[in-house]
């Protein structure tokens, strides 16, 4: 079972833990509707429609409303260090919370106990705190834009808005961003960097690459990022190797965006609704590099 | 349960109590410190009042450390009194500045611009805040919320209710967005 940790950018969402349902425009978990916009939505929405495809029971989320304040940051991370064990998860993904670095190693020493341990998947601000903490080796996948790859690779940086000038964000420096981020135990055990050709890595370079269809205009789309996330967590926690699931989510995830037909101005739930024929798509003609 | 994992971590030579995720405010005088320490404390900020490091030659021989992440928050804070610090820097690298270059890239109708790992999106046409995208604080979902489907002249600030530095960078974003239209 896929477990999800996020917050929602309501101020009076109570803390929830408990499966998530898709409905036609919004999700639902004990009974309350959540709109999927970006963020933890929109990766909850991929990945819930990733695992109806794959026959698997819906993930479970840990969500608590938080608006930046942090307040619902703090009682997530407090409910998960007494909660998390409760449930055999095959992989948890991490996602939007403020980043505190306490909270995320009293957090991390709960994983430790898990048996077996879950796979851990990080991105947005867990991946954040994850690197502040020292522990980022500790995690099976980040899932970093180029922006957040500049900051991984920067091993002095508390935040990407603090890269330092001279690491520069450009895609083309992808593979050496990567291989700084390996050199100072910044990176996780395997890179998933999202863009307009996404990567997987390890700490022995690129594994693959994924560029087509190639679409522009999903660059300033809030949340594709999101469910690039929630669909290679789906499969992780369905059993795919991760070489295997991560370029596999990287093709999904574009061809559901060349199929909503996107401008800059289209919303993430349009990607979302593309998903089943995308994934069809893909699972009818396979790209050979991808080993089912 | 292993803790070797926190024995092995990277070393930060910081001052004791301090970590990555801090970082200092530098004000001019010791009477702005102690005014701005009364302020945070009242609004609930955890803070600790300290001598500066070496590398910060500015302001007075006090300082206070902050949570960095709320950076836009405290200086919101400051800021409503009239409390404006010389300067905000993570513990870590005082000498770090925030990300000051911008990528703008045109779509045609469309305005992209991007300030570290925020990017802001601009119909040109109608100047209608059509998407905000990255970054990973929880501020940005509810930015993005607030800001999306208003033109630049009708939208919130994200100074104004953002509270983190990536609502932080997202401000400077719109600032640079603003820059950009002004020739339109």
């Amino acid at each position: 079972m896929l477990g999800v940790v996020g917050t929602i950018p309501e101020a009076d969402f109570p803390l929830m833990a408990g499966p998530v349902e898709l409905e036609e425009r919004s999700l639902k978990v004990q009974g309350r509707g959540i709109p999927v916009t970006r963020g933890t939505a929109a990766l909850l929405a991929a990945a819930c429609t990733c695992l109806n495809m794959l026959r698997q029971p819906p993930p479970f989320a840990f969500l608590v409303g938080d608006t930046g304040r942090g307040r619902g940051s703090a009682q997530l991370y407090e409910y998960l260090t007494r909660n998390l064990g409760e449930t055999p998860f095959t992989a948890i993904t991490f996602h939007y919370i403020l980043p505190m670095v306490d909270w995320h190693n009293r957090v991390f020493f709960a994983l430790e106990k898990m048996k077996p341990r879950p796979f851990l998947i990080a991105d947005a601000g867990f991946m954040y705190v994850a690197k502040m903490s020292g522990l980022a080796p500790e995690y099976d996948l980040f899932t970093p834009d180029a922006g957040e790859l500049a900051f991984l690779a920067d091993e002095e940086a508390p935040h990407p808005f603090y890269t330092r000038g001279f690491i520069l964000q450009e895609e083309n420096l992808v593979p050496d961003l990567i291989a700084r981020a390996y050199a100072h135990d910044n990176a996780s055990r395997y890179l998933l960097v999202k863009g307009r050709t996404d990567y997987l890595a390890d700490k022995d370079g690129i594994l693959a690459e994924v560029g087509e269809p190639e679409i522009e205009a999903l660059e300033p789309i809030g949340g594709t990022g999101d469910t690039l996330t929630g669909i290679v967590s789906a499969l992780m926690a369905a059993g795919r190797e991760i070489k295997a699931a991560a370029p596999l989510a990287a093709r999904i995830n574009r061809l559901a965006g060349a199929l909503a037909r996107p401008t800059p101005a289209t919303g993430v739930e349009e990607i979302i609704r593309r998903i089943p024929e995308a994934w069809n798509a893909v699972y009818e003609s396979p790209p050979k590099e991808i080993n089912f | 349960m292993s803790l070797w994992k926190f024995w092995k971590r990277k070393e930060v030579p910081v001052e004791e109590g301090a970590s990555i995720e801090h970082g200092l405010l530098v004000f001019a005088n010791t009477s702005e410190v102690i005014r701005a320490e009364n302020l945070l404390r009242a609004a609930g900020v955890p803070l600790k009042v300290m001598g500066p490091p070496p590398e910060i030659q500015s302001g007075c021989d006090l300082v206070i450390q902050f949570p960095l992440i709320r950076q836009l928050e405290i200086l919101r804070i400051l800021e409503g009194e009239r409390l404006v610090p010389l300067e905000a820097v993570p513990v870590t690298g005082p000498l770090l500045k925030p990300v000051d270059l911008f990528q703008v890239k045109d779509f045609g109708r469309y305005l992209m611009v991007r300030a570290a790992n925020m990017k802001l999106t601009v119909d040109k046409e109608t100047r209608v805040i059509v998407n905000v995208s990255g970054g990973g604080c929880p501020d940005v979902p509810y930015l993005a919320y607030q800001l999306v489907g208003q033109t630049l002249g009708s939208a919130p600030r994200p100074r104004h209710i953002g509270h983190t530095v990536c609502g932080y960078a997202l401000e400077l974003a719109f600032e640079e967005m603003e820059r950009q239209c002004s020739g339109w």
